[in-house]
């Protein structure tokens, strides 16, 4: 049996498609001429949607979208996307098979690859092919302590890659492409039921482009007022460490760090936060860090770009009245 | 139909080093094991929590199983001391080099090897391992339903369990039928109550130390398993390279006093935050 092309499973349990879905198109076309063979995109989906989300898989990048209908209250069911992308795979026999590596896409994928038997590899932060010609992925382990570079012996190999190390491609929607229904036998039985959803989520940090964070340098729960404010001036998402969500100061989609969101906005102000080895995997690859501590040894000066010394609530108060002056950049 | 009587509950613990004190062999992308001790994977500190409640509801014993080193030991009686009934753990030469694929079919086997389960739990993510995957892959293989990043447990009867798990965008609420595997995140809750791991009593702790650890190695488990799934010749994947994350760091700029409030509005300028 010959392995070719790549498949990326197009996330879709609301409704809607995840954008990291679409950065793993626009990175599996990139590395498409040293595969060989095409792009294949595997998506559950609605009646009512299945078209709309074709065309949007063709856009970014897919040549062949596998479309798996099924009736609306399924779309949440995990049982019913991993027999799709176990489908899926043994339709395209892929050489490489991404999937975003979301909360949702870390459930579905290892169940496939148990499935199949093949290896996989966690929370890719790239994928690559080498000089030999194999398909290599680079990963965090260790809290984010080590970058290790993994290859997978059987095949496909299989990644969640993390969402937003990939930038979001152009979307074309005059590109040709072709869109395959696929059939899936939806058994009765109810091992798996999804009742609700019992929570959207309000806050995305994952795709913040400025945040402002806090830690334990803020003193009281009704403290955290000012700051908020302050990331309002700024036009920026407020964030937490570990501990302000461990008080009940702020809510868990909130938090920063290896237990909570990892991030990566254009700027990352750290407000009274230390540093911790399990922060710093959440927030290091942001592209400009500022922090503002008293203690200028604290652990996070070796992982910022700028270093206030100083007091948070002394520079918040200052820097609300010195912004008062200028427009934010919407 | 219906099933009776107390429940049978997994947990899945990982002896994983404190990463904050723990040095790392470059060459093998490993950790240096003689460099630090060994403790329970903070995530799975919640799932033994979770399962005392379990078997205050409903009777039962608590078995846990971590495939592991012989130093590990200390660990599992740390969750013995913690409150778990039964420790095993499973060592072996042919066990070591094993990646995700791996861990969870040697997992997996014992678990038969238990013979019979009604839940597995286990944590969201290990902080050395770091791939949220080994819950998931334990699932498949045994052929039952599984949720992840789960942060509430609604509620539990004997034949089924209702969670609420967060998918990314959204918590949704999922009903599973029992035996099932459940991967638990932090905060969490059971029913109504905040679940917080503490520590043991020195009673609970002197009484592990007389504790019996049984100790399973591959033969073992080889009339439930393939023994030449196991370890590093049952992993797929391979680690070519690997180096310090964090070693290159940021030089930062440090600025203090008056300075401060300036250099703060001319980096968000140069930033393009403000104009
Ligand atoms: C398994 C595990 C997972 C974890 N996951 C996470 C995670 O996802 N995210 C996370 O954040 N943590 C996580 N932690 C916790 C982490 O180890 C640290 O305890 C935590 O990050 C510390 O938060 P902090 O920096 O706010 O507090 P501290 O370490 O107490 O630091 C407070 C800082 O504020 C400064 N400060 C105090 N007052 C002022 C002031 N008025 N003005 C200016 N500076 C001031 C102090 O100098 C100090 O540097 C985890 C821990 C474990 C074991
Ligand atoms: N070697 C192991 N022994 C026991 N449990 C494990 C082992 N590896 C992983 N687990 C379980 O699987 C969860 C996820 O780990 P990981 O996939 O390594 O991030 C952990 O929180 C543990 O509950």
């Amino acid at each position: 049996m010959s392995w070719r092309g790549i498949l990326v499973y197009a996330e879709n349990y609301s409704g809607s498609i995840h954008r990291a879905s679409f950065e793993l198109l626009g990175k599996a076309r990139g590395l498409l001429p040293k595969i060989g063979g095409v792009l294949h995109a595997a998506i559950v989906t609605s009646e009512e949607n299945a078209e709309k989300h074709s065309k949007e898989l063709i856009a970014f990048g897919a040549d062949e979208v596998l479309e798996y209908i099924v009736k609306e209250r399924f779309l949440p069911n995990p049982v019913v996307h991993r027999n799709a992308l176990i489908d899926a795979i043994s339709y395209a026999k892929p050489k490489l098979v991404l999937v975003p590596a979301t909360p949702w896409g870390r459930s579905i994928a290892p169940r496939v690859a148990a499935a199949i038997r093949t290896g996989i590899t966690a929370d890719c932060l790239d994928v690559y092919v080498d000089d030999a010609g194999d398909i290599v992925q680079v990963r965090p382990a260790f809290t984010g302590n080590i970058i290790a570079h993994i290859k997978t012996l059987t095949s496909p190999v299989m990644a969640t890659v993390r969402p937003g190390v990939f930038p979001l491609p152009q979307p074309d929607y005059s590109r040709k492409g072709e869109a395959i229904a696929k059939n899936l036998s939806l058994s009765e039985d109810d091992d798996v039921r999804v009742v609700g959803v019992s929570k959207r989520k309000t806050v995305k940090l994952s795709e913040a482009t400025i945040i402002v964070s806090i830690g334990k340098g803020v003193r009281s729960k009704e403290d955290i007022k000012l700051f908020e404010e302050l990331a309002k001036a700024l036009n920026a998402q407020l964030a937490c460490s570990r501990p302000l969500v461990d008080m009940g100061w702020m809510e868990r989609d909130r938090q920063v760090g290896f237990s909570g969101n990892i991030v990566r906005p254009r700027l990352y102000i750290a407000l009274g936060i230390s540093g911790a080895p399990q922060h710093i995997a959440g927030m290091k690859d942001s592209q400009y860090i500022i922090a503002v501590n008293t203690d200028p040894s604290a652990p996070i000066a070796k992982y910022c770009d700028l270093f206030v010394v100083g007091d948070i609530y002394d520079i918040a108060k200052k820097l609300l009245q010195a912004l008062e002056g200028f427009k934010e950049v919407k | 139909m219906p099933r009776w009587g107390a429940l049978n509950i997994v947990v899945l613990i990982k002896p994983a080093p404190d990463i904050t004190k723990a040095k790392f062999d470059i060459e093998r992308g490993t950790v240096d094991r003689s460099s630090t001790t060994l403790e329970i994977n903070p995530f799975d500190l919640y799932a033994i929590e979770v399962a005392k409640r379990i078997k205050r509801l409903f009777g039962g014993t608590i078995t846990s199983l971590s495939m592991a080193p012989p130093h590990a030991e200390p660990a599992l009686r740390d969750a013995i001391a913690r409150g778990v009934d039964r420790a095993i753990l499973l060592s072996d030469k042919r066990f070591a080099g094993a990646d995700t694929l791996a861990t969870s079919y040697t997992l997996a086997a014992a678990i038969r090897k238990l013979g019979s389960f009604d839940i597995i739990l286990c944590g969201e993510k290990s902080v050395d391992g770091d791939t949220a995957h080994v819950g998931p892959e334990v699932a498949e293989h045994l052929k039952i339903p599984h949720i992840s990043f789960v942060i509430r447990v609604v509620d539990i009867t004997r034949d089924r369990i209702i969670v609420e798990a967060d998918y990314g965008d959204a918590y949704y609420t999922v009903d599973l039928k029992l035996p099932a595997l459940i991967a638990l995140s932090r905060p969490v809750i059971f029913k109504e109550e905040f679940v917080e791991p503490s520590m043991p009593k020195i009673s609970d702790v002197l009484r592990a130390k007389r504790a019996k650890i049984e100790v399973w190695n591959a033969d073992y488990l080889s009339d439930v398993a393939d023994v030449g799934r196991f370890g590093l010749a049952g992993s797929p994947t391979r680690v070519v390279k690997a180096y310090y994350a964090l070693e290159k760091g940021r030089m930062a700029r440090f600025v203090k006093g008056d300075e401060s409030i300036i250099t703060l509005l001319n980096t968000l300028k140069e930033l393009g935050v403000i104009q």
